[in-house]
């Protein structure tokens, strides 16, 4: 109302001063974005560009300089066997625990939809595990999942889903089902909210309409729903991918550090400082190649998701 | 808080009673089922920590383990405070100043960046918000290698609170831009206007009007700052040697020793370094999923 008064009042007023607001001042939005930018292009662009130079080196632990070798860091470490099983374990996790997450996230955010009581209390419930260090929700499920003591060792073991005195971690396929079920309990909320949001932009008429064609629910969800939220559902997918992809933490606190089912960032970080100085760069080599594929999957995903807007 | 949630949960019923989409779609009993579920899951494993860290030992090896404590003690609160192997009272202090220290230079910088993102169109807007956005998703791994050799070597500030400020800049800058940016760009720009004609600079204008107006969102930004760098764990590792830097998060692992648990003190620990986060979530719930899901619905 007030804006509309203004704007009738002293139109030239306004329109110079939304100039000098969005193009007026010249140079001073980039000096204002400058610092950002900088600490960004320092911090984070250059040391990906010094990876490269890093991953072709020998040993740039040592003082005395090092030589380039050219691709042979990558050559060794795509012919390692551990890589290679590294890949594997993280492919696995990120598609089984982002293609669950969306399941169960658009559930809960079909059920957040509805009017109930209290339910920006259950809103708030559920935003909970997403707020707690990943390193946390894995020492608190492991409390659980531990063969000494842990309560869904001793349910699993009570159902005859494992034998006494085992548990889930034990194997390396038991330890990956833990962590996509420690990776959903935590990261749900996120995909929920996120399609929660989307769900309360479609208008309702669409579904009125919908509904006095004669439509059914389950229609309606197919003509509706999913085509009207597959752009939230395309970024929401997009941010879980890639933080799966360089899931570090979770299998870190499962695995104790250890080496036995690792992720390609935590095999790239056991290079780097487990082992002797000249394993360092063929870690850095690992960690360029995830970045890569990082790479990859964001460029897909944007682009099919402005294929898909126009 | 109570009371606008009453009112804005009302004002939604309203809504939803005249809209045939919402009204009774799914059953009653089975809504609740389904409501009843979602809580037990998200809370159930906080439940279990929470009496884990009040045991006595004994109980913890219980078999059949014991839903509701028998015992009650604080030993294990006292025995992670005065842990020593990890220094688990410094490694939290040290989580604490870091966490402050970026969160305050993330605001700083971030504050003026969205302000110009939120408020001016310049060629190359687009680009500045893609680099941001994208640095939030990259694998940070990469970063650890150039960022180690660089610490140890050039500039000598490995296992400082140097060597993580550093690199937790570039994981809270993002977060502190777009949420920012959002708040900055729902306020209206008329009061700005005002002061510009009256002869303000336009940072002035920023710290003047616009930071105050949006104080509640600029004080959300800072949590989920802190949230962020608090619960980092892959630089804490990496770029500290001892407790001299070493953060509360790298301390966690630290308590499964060799071949013996502490299973109470690991629970009270883990108790300890979620209750700060489980509060500033609980008290800022809503404006944390208004910022979380405007980028996801404007686009």
């Amino acid at each position: 109302m007030a804006t509309t008064t203004q704007a009738t009042a002293m139109p030239k007023q306004k329109i110079s001063l939304r100039e000098r607001l969005d193009l007026g001042s010249g140079l001073l939005p980039y000096y204002l974005v400058a610092p950002t930018i900088i600490i960004i292009a320092l911090v984070a662009v250059y040391p990906i560009i010094d990876s490269i130079r890093l991953s072709l080196l020998d040993n740039p632990l040592i003082a005395s300089g090092a030589t380039f070798v050219g691709l042979r860091n990558y050559i060794q470490v795509l012919g390692d066997p551990a890589f290679k099983s590294s890949v594997g374990i993280t492919i696995t996790f990120s598609v089984v625990s982002v293609a669950l997450e969306a399941l169960v996230g658009f559930g809960v955010a079909l059920l957040m939809n509805q009017m109930f009581p209290g339910r920006g209390l259950v809103r708030t419930a559920i935003l909970i595990p997403f707020a707690f260090p990943t390193i946390v929700s894995g020492q608190i499920w492991l409390l659980m999942f531990n063969a000494q003591n842990g309560v869904l060792t001793y349910l699993m073991q009570a159902a005859h889903l494992l034998a006494p005195g085992d548990s889930l971690l034990r194997t390396p396929n038991g330890l990956v089902t833990a962590s996509i079920i420690i990776d959903v309990w935590k990261t749900t909320p996120f995909m929920a909210l996120l399609l929660l949001a989307g769900l309360q932009v479609i208008p309702n008429e669409l579904y009125e309409a919908a509904g006095v064609d004669g439509s059914s629910r389950w229609q309606q969800f197919w003509t509706i729903t999913l085509p009207m939220l597959r752009n939230a559902l395309l970024i929401a997918l997009m941010f879980r991918l890639l933080d799966a992809l360089r899931a570090f933490d979770l299998f870190y606190i499962l695995t104790g550090g250890g080496r036995e089912v690792q992720t390609m960032a935590l095999y790239s970080y056991a290079n780097m400082f487990q082992g002797t100085t000249f394993d360092f760069a063929p870690g850095v080599a690992a960690a360029v190649i995830l970045f890569i594929i990082c790479a990859v999957v964001s460029i897909i995903i944007v682009t099919t998701t402005r294929l898909s807007q126009n | 808080m109570a009371v606008r949630e009453q009112v804005i949960s009302t004002a939604q019923a309203k809504v939803a009673d005249t809209s045939p989409r919402r009204r009774a779609n799914w059953g009653v009993t089975g809504r609740y089922i389904a409501v009843i579920v979602v809580l037990f899951i998200a809370l159930a494993p906080f439940y279990w920590t929470a009496i884990t860290s009040i045991k006595i030992d004994s109980e913890i090896n219980t078999s059949p383990p014991t839903l509701f404590p028998q015992s009650f003690t604080t030993q294990n609160y006292t025995n992670a405070f005065a842990s020593t192997q990890p220094a688990f009272a410094k490694d939290l202090l040290n989580s604490t100043i870091v966490a402050i220290l970026t969160t305050i230079l993330a605001l700083i910088f971030g504050s003026i960046a969205a302000y110009a993102i939120a408020r001016s169109k310049f060629l190359g807007k687009g680009l500045v918000l893609a680099i941001v956005l994208s640095v939030q998703m990259f694998p940070l791994i990469a970063l650890v290698g150039p960022l180690y050799v660089f610490f140890t070597g050039t500039i000598n500030v490995y296992n400082t609170y140097v060597a993580l400020i550093i690199p937790y800049l570039v994981i809270a800058l993002p977060v502190t831009v777009y949420f920012l940016t959002s708040f900055f760009r729902d306020l209206p720009p008329d009061l700005e206007e005002a002061a510009l004609v009256d002869g303000t600079t336009r940072l002035g204008a920023l710290w003047r009007i616009v930071l105050p107006l949006t104080a509640p969102g600029v004080f959300t930004t800072a949590i989920l700052s802190f949230i962020t760098v608090w619960n980092d764990f892959l630089f804490g590792l990496t770029m500290t040697a001892d407790s001299s830097a070493q953060t509360v998060t790298v301390a966690i692992p630290l308590f499964n020793g060799e071949h013996q648990i502490a299973f109470g003190e690991v629970a009270a620990a883990a108790i300890i370094v979620t209750i700060p986060l489980v509060i500033m979530v609980l008290f800022l719930q809503r404006r944390i999923v208004s910022g979380l899901t405007a980028g996801a619905v404007k686009g």
